[in-house]
Parts: structure tokens; C-alpha cells; sequence
């Protein structure tokens, strides 16, 4: 099914039949990558991939000959609202803006659940990951990468108690990139080290068997030490460990992706710290590929700092390399993602991808110095590392003396890391050692493994493996009758089919409104008074997310959300029509051939003249760069001026500015000057126009002009109605 | 433990190598230490890795979870879970869905049994 970009995505297109949906291909698809050089609109790239059917540019661009091109790396975009039916929304958003990677989250406690979940469960921080949410999502994406026009990567994590079972539901259903670390059960999540590793090995097998691509999760080092920076060595010793792993069991190295992260925080030197570290690890890791994550170790809740500090991250991108360009929500430091944030943090990828476009073109890495000197370091203390887990007595004996996530800078240890004992832990003492006669007949199964003598595939014996048909696989679809999709969508169905509207953040009208505000208080007076004030306007659950301190006695920045579960009917609403714009070059073209001229004033006792000069001149976009002569009288001038001097100079059109609105003196002006046109028999062919924040089309029509322009109008706007209406008074 | 950055007198023996030597040491360390581990998880088996086996069977979650259960309580996931199955398919002549259905509703145990030594 081809989707409509006007039309929102429609669940039970998605649902239907979904028991028979085989995914069109597995795994991993890079970008195409254009030729250094390749021109998209005014501009060369040299790191650009192909560009998109469908997709929404930069705002900017608007200058740029509408491009939104698509940098080399694959955008990951970070999917986290806890229920499928609304990451999918999400996915398609993210697609239109430039993701091609949807990296699920998964619900809080699934790695500890020893088996699969089924049908589509409500989650925590993400959702439940199951084969219904895995079909239906990739089936979603099958037609958002339709529309977008590039193929569109599908991501989650293989790891907890059930790795190896996730595993060949990841290879079934075509998910195409996972995270894949035993060392994350064991240090975060406290899976016993034992049995983490023995089921990696099956897991990783099955993923290499699906050609999924491989992420491991060595970030998370960087996110829970104490002071990040310091756990540079470690990185790569953990980096290593799992790449080698998973290539010793059967991953190809180019399907092995290491997550690395820039360690340091702002205010921090943070490229003088972390870019040594990052041309240490390519060196070190020049086999494998990387995703490049971004720092959240030091995240706060100001969005702005996490944007600049995610910059600051790209920028290593662009100055080393990355296969894939993750993106964090700028504001995961204060809550669950939500959607337009998700957009925001692709954007900022986007963005700063194409600004660095073709760096190392001028630039270069010095080969001595500072840089140099500190990537050997780092290596030096990593390979330190690797010798004492050796001389320790090996991987699970150092395990145990804590030698991961310690403070210290390695050498040096706090005797503070993660230690976890070889029997102790979740699912501890569950390993069970194949015998002599162990059989599993299946296909991309890691170990030992006595299958009969001359098989032509291991699942002979059973006549194939779900791997090799895919018919055999058992599809369940939901096990609660409570908690699911369904019940979930039956609960707002009204609201959906009238396309009632709410605000929301991250579910389909949640209700969630964020507003800022700054308020001439000190932090903890200002706070109080916000809440009390949300109060007032009807917030629901009122929350200050964000509290900046501009300065101590004369106030405070903050950022407040609250439920307001207003519902507007668009049916109800008064939309103005839309001005449609004759195209740029078209106005030109005519003003070329017919000259076009006007005389803009200020008019009456007032001494605001940016609005005018906004509109008139040629480098904000006025109407001079389309080629129309302004003759601009200054301000406070009587309106007879204006009119004498249009007079005078036979113009095509007066141009009028009325900021201050004093006793309605913007509308006294605005009847005045077409009085005055008609008086001295000019209003038949000349062209009037009124501007100011106080104007609209509405009022300044109402009060004898031709048209009138509020807020955010540019020159191209009065352009093109001044030339469309001298067509009319033409004809 | 608590160490001091003993950096300067620890590195002794690397200050001299290549970039070269340091990679290859770096990674042969890697190897040494990655190795045994390799040959655990060929060795071993878990119950997740069981299930695994039987979702590539055809198996929907739930039974893959009764009948590793089930095959685990007589001690017998070290034959592999789906080596189970299918041996009582190949004795009666049924599917290897039919199997693990009549395991799961408690029939052919005896026949397990019989060729595995009676379980525990």
C-alpha cells in the first residue's frame, strides 16, 4: 500500500493480513553515495548521498533553492514513546527530516524477562519488543520508505536473558541493525557473566546469519562513570572485547559497529580532549565501523547546552569519520523524548553534517603534537589494561575485581567499579554443558553441534528452519485482552475520527504543552509562582522541566509543561485562505519588463522605520531585489507627502508603515491616504498598501486599502501582490 | 583496589614499540583474553538458546517456553531441546510439530525416557 503524504498513516492497513507479512529484504543498507563534487542546488558536496523523494529541508533552505541534501552517514533517529502505535508516527516524521536507522527503545525490564513477549503491551521508556510490534513497524517502514524514497534501516537491542531468542526474531522479521554486547548484561544489568556470554555467541551467530548490523554498547561505560573522560582506556578495552568476540563467532568486521561516544562535557576543552581519544580508537578499530554517538553523560535539562554539546560531537564525526550518525533527543536530560525533539536531534545531524560537508578537504589532523602524543597515551593504557585482565587470571577473574567502570583514569583505580561475581547475578547457575550427542537441527546456530553425517543444511532433519522458510514461523498476535494496541486506539477512536485536535508530546493526544517563560524572581520564588500560575490557566499535572537562573535577584528562565486537554474541532475554525506567491524568477521577469515603481513611507508621528526597510531592502529580501524602484520618504511623513510624491513620480504604488496604534491612529492613517487618493482622482490606478504589526489584510482592507501585511511578511509577499494586482487594475 | 597512575613506570616496555607493534599487541592481548570465552560458549547451552532452537522449529514462544521447561526439569538439555523433539517425531513417525505438541500435553514422556536413560 502506497501511502498518501497528505493522509495520516493508517493502522489497520498495517494490521491487515499482518500474519502473512514477509519483510522484502534483511539486513543492513548504507547510503548511495554521490561523487565528491556532485552539485545540489547552488552548492558542491563532497560527502552527499542521494538525495530524497519526500522529505522536509532545513528551514533555511528556503533560501537555498529549497536542498535538503543528505549527508553520507546514516541518521539514526531514537524512537522512545512506549507505545508502537505512535513510534510509527514518529518514524515517519523522522524519515521526512533525514533518518534512515529507527532505533527502538525498549520498555524498562525487558532484558530481565526470560522468553519473548507477545502482542503489543504498553511499555516504560520504550515498548515491549515483540514479534507483532517488530512485523507491523518494519512493515510501517516498508511503506515510509516508499514514500521518502531511500531504504530506512529498523533497530533494536539483543540483549538480557533472552539474546539468543530475540535474536532469530530479529532475523525472521528482517530487523536490520541491533544492539548486541554481553559486557552490557553483565556490568548494567547484572545478567550472570556466564550465561551473558554463552548466549551472545548463539545471538551474534543468528545476527550474521540475517546480516543485521551489529552495535555494541560499550557507550554506556561513558555514561556511568564518574568523570567520563577518565574511562578513555576502558573504552577501548571493552570496544575490543566485544568486536573480537563477535568476529571469533562469525560476524564479518564490516558488520561490526563500535558506539562510540566523545566523552567529554562542556564547559570542558571538550575537542582537545576528545578528539585524540577518537583518532586513538579509528586507528586502533580500522577494521570495524563506527557509530558516532553523542555525549549524554553531560546532559542537563537546557536543551540548548545538549544541542551545542551534540555539535561539538559532530564535529569529531566530520574530523575522523562515522558509518552512522546516531542522534540523542536534546531533551533526553529531562524526559522521555518527545517527538518534535526526536525531529530536532535528527536535524542537528543533518545540519551540522552538511555544514562541515568536505572539511578534510582544507583541513588536516597534525601528525605531531599535543594530538599525537595523547591517542598514543590512550593506547598505551588500554593495551596496559588488556595485560593486567590476563595477568588477573582472564576476562570473568577481572570481572569480579572490578576493573570496568572504575573511576580512575587506568592505571590508576578508585576501587569503585562494577564488580559482579562469575555465580552470582540474574539467571546465574543456568548454563548447562552440551553433551556428546547435542543436536540442534536449525540453521546459524553457534557450537558444538553433532548433526547427522551429509546434511546439505543443518535443518535437513526437520525438512527447514524458520530461517530458510519463512512459513514455518508461528505468529501470535496478542495474549492480553486488556493491554493492547487496540483497547488503546478504541479509547481515542471518537476523538480520531472527528480529527479533533490536542497538543501532545509523545502519545496521540496526550495533552502535554510546554511554555516558557521568564518570571523577575530568584529560582525557587520563581518556580512556585509558575506552578501556581499554570494553575490559573488550566494546566493539568504542572511541571517545571527547565530553570535557568539569569540572574540572581532579577529573575529566572524556565520552561513548564502541562496537560491541557482542550480538543479543537477543525471543522469550527476560520482558516484564511492561503496567498498564493507567483514564483521569484516570474516577479523578476515582469518588473524587468515593466518597470515598477513605489514610495514607501513611515507615516504619521512615528519613528519606526525596520518594519519598511524589512520590506524594501535588498539584502533582507525586500522588494528592491526583485528589481522595484522604492523611493523611501523616511519617517513621521504626512500622508499629502506621500501622495505628492507618488504624484510626482507616476509611481505604481504607495507603500505605507503604521507601527504605533495610539486611539487607532493606524486605521485614521489608513482611510486618510485613501481619501486623499481619491480626492485628487489617483485611486483607480494606483496600487495602496498598508504594513505594521498591528495590520492585517482583513483591517487594512476594511479601511480603503488594497492590501494589508502583519508580522512575518517578507518582500517576496508584497512583490508578488503588487504585481498581481496591477495585472487586475490592467485588465 | 586503589592505585596511583603509575602510568610513567608501567609503560616501560610499550614507549619503544611501533604504532604498529602497539596495534598488534593490542589485538593478540584481545585474542589471549577473548579465546576461553569462545570456547565456553561452544561447550555450553541455556535455556534461551534452547528456545531459540525451537522458535527455528516452528514453535510459537509459549510452547518453545513449556517445553524447555519440561526438557529441562528431566536434565535433559545438554541432548539440545530440539534433538528431543525430533527424536520423538522420527520414533513415531509424526511431525516434529505434532512432537512437541504431544510433549507439551504430557504424552511420549516415556519414550524420552526409555532412550535417555529415564531422566532425573
Amino acid at each position: 500500500m502506497a501511502l498518501d503524504k497528505d493522509r495520516k498513516l493508517n493502522l489497520e492497513e498495517i494490521f491487515k493480513d499482518l500474519d502473512q507479512y514477509r519483510p522484502r529484504r534483511k539486513g543492513w543498507t548504507d547510503r548511495k553515495l554521490l561523487p565528491p563534487g556532485t552539485r545540489i542546488g547552488p552548492f558542491e558536496f563532497y560527502q552527499a548521498s542521494e538525495n530524497l523523494k519526500n522529505s522536509i529541508p532545513l528551514p533555511a533552505a528556503h533560501a537555498l533553492q529549497n536542498i535538503d541534501p543528505q549527508p553520507d552517514a546514516v541518521i539514526t533517529s531514537e524512537i522512545a514513546s512506549g507505545r508502537f502505535e505512535d513510534d510509527i508516527r514518529r518514524m515517519r516524521m523522522a524519515a521526512w527530516h533525514g533518518a534512515d536507522h529507527m532505533m527502538v527503545i525498549r520498555t524498562t525490564g525487558q532484558s530481565h524477562y526470560d522468553g519473548l513477549i507477545e502482542g503489543t503491551p504498553e511499555g516504560v521508556g520504550g515498548v515491549p519488543i515483540t514479534r507483532k510490534q517488530v512485523r507491523a513497524s518494519r512493515k510501517a517502514l516498508d511503506m515510509i520508505e516508499d514514500e521518502v524514497g531511500r531504504p530506512i534501516n529498523f533497530h533494536s537491542y539483543v540483549s538480557g536473558v533472552a539474546g539468543p531468542e530475540i535474536a532469530v526474531l530479529f532475523a525472521e522479521e528482517g530487523v536490520n541493525g541491533a544492539h548486541q554486547d554481553p559486557q552490557y548484561n553483565v556490568l548494567y544489568r547484572n545478567v550472570n557473566m556466564l550465561r551473558s556470554f554463552v548466549d551472545a555467541a548463539v545471538a551474534k551467530k543468528l545476527m550474521a546469519g540475517a546480516r543485521i548490523a551489529q552495535i555494541d554498547g560499550a557507550h554506556n561505560a561513558n555514561a556511568t562513570a564518574r568523570e567520563a573522560w577518565k574511562v578513555m582506556p576502558e573504552l577501548l578495552v571493552q570496544h575490543a572485547l566485544n568486536s573480537r568476540y563477535s568476529e571469533m563467532v562469525g560476524i564479518p568486521a564490516d558488520m561490526i559497529y563500535l558506539s562510540t561516544v566523545p566523552p567529554t562535557g562542556t564547559p570542558g576543552p571538550v575537542m582537545r580532549m576528545d578528539l585524540p581519544y577518537a583518532v586513538a580508537l579509528r586507528e586502533l578499530f580500522k577494521n570495524y565501523r563506527m557509530r558516532a554517538q553523542m555525549n549524554t553523560k553531560y546532559m542537563e535539562s537546557d536543551t540548548r547546552e545538549a544541542t551545542v554539546n551534540h555539535v561539538l560531537n559532530l564535529m569529531i564525526s566530520r574530523l575522523t569519520n562515522a558509518h552512522i550518525q546516531s542522534t540523542i533527543t536534546p531533551d533526553e536530560g529531562r524526559n522521555v523524548p518527545w517527538h518534535y525533539n526526536s525531529i530536532h536531534a535528527v536535524n542537528t545531524a543533518k545540519q551540522a553534517l552538511n555544514g562541515m560537508d568536505g572539511l578534510l578537504e582544507m583541513v588536516e589532523l597534525k601528525e605531531e603534537g599535543m594530538l599525537r602524543e595523547q591517542a598514543r597515551e590512550i593506547k598505551e593504557r588500554a593495551v596496559l589494561f588488556l595485560e593486567e585482565i590476563l595477568e588477573t587470571g582472564g576476562y570473568f577473574k577481572a570481572v569480579e575485581d572490578g576493573f570496568f567502570v572504575d573511576s580512575g583514569r587506568y592505571p590508576e583505580r578508585n576501587d569503585d567499579g562494577i564488580a559482579r561475581e562469575s555465580d552470582g547475578g540474574v539467571s546465574a547457575g543456568t548454563i548447562i554443558e552440551r553433551d556428546k550427542d547435542y543436536m540442534a537441527p536449525v540453521c546459524d546456530h553457534f557450537g558444538y553441534n553433532k548433526l547427522p553425517a551429509d546434511l546439505d543444511k543443518p535443518c535437513d532433519p526437520i525438512e527447514q528452519c524458520t530461517l530458510c522458510n519463512p512459513d514455518k514461523i508461528k505468529y501470535i498476535d496478542e495474549l492480553d485482552e486488556e493491554d493492547n494496541v487496540q483497547q488503546r486506539m478504541n479509547s481515542m477512536e471518537e476523538h480520531r475520527e472527528k480529527g479533533m485536535i490536542r497538543p501532545e508530546v509523545e502519545w496521540y493526544g496526550d495533552g502535554w504543552v510546554n511554555t516558557h517563560l521568564f518570571l523577575p524572581a530568584e529560582p525557587r520564588v520563581a518556580e512556585a509562582a509558575a506552578l501556581e500560575w499554570a494553575k490559573k490557566l488550566g494546566m493539568e499535572n504542572p511541571e517545571v522541566i527547565h530553570k535557568q537562573t539569569m540572574h540572581p535577584a532579577e529573575g529566572t528562565f524556565l520552561e513548564l509543561k502541562g496537560q491541557v486537554n482542550i480538543d479543537i474541532d477543525p471543522e469550527k475554525l476560520e482558516i484564511p485562505e492561503e496567498e498564493e506567491l507567483l514564483p521569484e524568477d516570474e516577479i523578476r521577469q515582469e518588473v524587468k519588463d515593466r518597470p515598477m515603481r513605489v514610495v514607501a513611507a513611515t507615516v504619521g508621528e512615528d519613528e519606526h522605520s525596520v518594519g519598511m526597510r524589512e520590506i524594501i531592502d535588498i539584502k533582507h529580501g525586500g522588494i528592491e531585489g526583485f528589481g522595484v524602484k522604492a523611493t523611501y520618504l523616511g519617517t513621521s511623513v504626512p500622508l499629502q507627502k506621500a501622495v505628492d510624491a507618488a504624484e510626482e513620480i507616476d509611481a505604481d504604488a504607495i507603500l505605507i508603515s503604521t507601527i504605533i496604534t495610539h486611539g487607532d491612529v493606524h486605521r485614521l492613517n489608513m482611510r486618510k491616504l485613501h481619501d486623499l487618493c481619491v480626492e485628487r482622482g489617483l485611486r483607480d490606478r494606483i496600487i495602496l498598501v498598508a504594513g505594521g504589526t498591528q495590520v492585517t489584510n482583513d483591517i487594512a482592507r476594511d479601511c480603503g486599502m488594497d492590501a494589508g501585511f502583519g508580522r512575518g511578511s517578507k518582500g517576496h509577499h508584497v512583490a508578488s501582490f503588487l504585481v498581481k494586482r496591477r495585472r487586475e487594475l490592467e485588465q | 583496589m586503589e592505585r596511583q597512575d603509575d602510568f610513567a613506570r608501567r609503560r616501560e616496555h610499550l614507549k619503544d614499540l611501533s604504532e604498529e607493534e602497539l596495534y598488534q599487541r593490542f589485538w593478540q592481548l584481545t585474542d589471549d583474553i577473548m579465546s576461553p570465552l569462545v570456547d565456553m560458549a561452544r561447550k555450553y547451552t541455556s535455556p534461551s538458546i534452547e528456545r531459540s532452537v525451537l522458535l527455528r522449529m516452528g514453535f510459537d514462544s509459549l510452547q518453545a517456553k513449556e517445553l524447555v521447561k519440561k526438557i529441562g526439569d528431566r536434565e535433559l538439555l545438554g541432548k539440545g531441546a530440539g534433538h528431543v523433539v525430533l527424536k520423538v517425531a522420527q520414533e513415531k513417525g509424526i511431525t516434529v510439530k505434532e512432537a512437541g505438541q504431544a510433549l507439551i500435553d504430557d504424552r511420549y514422556w516415556d519414550l524420552v525416557d526409555k532412550h535417555w536413560g529415564g531422566g532425573k
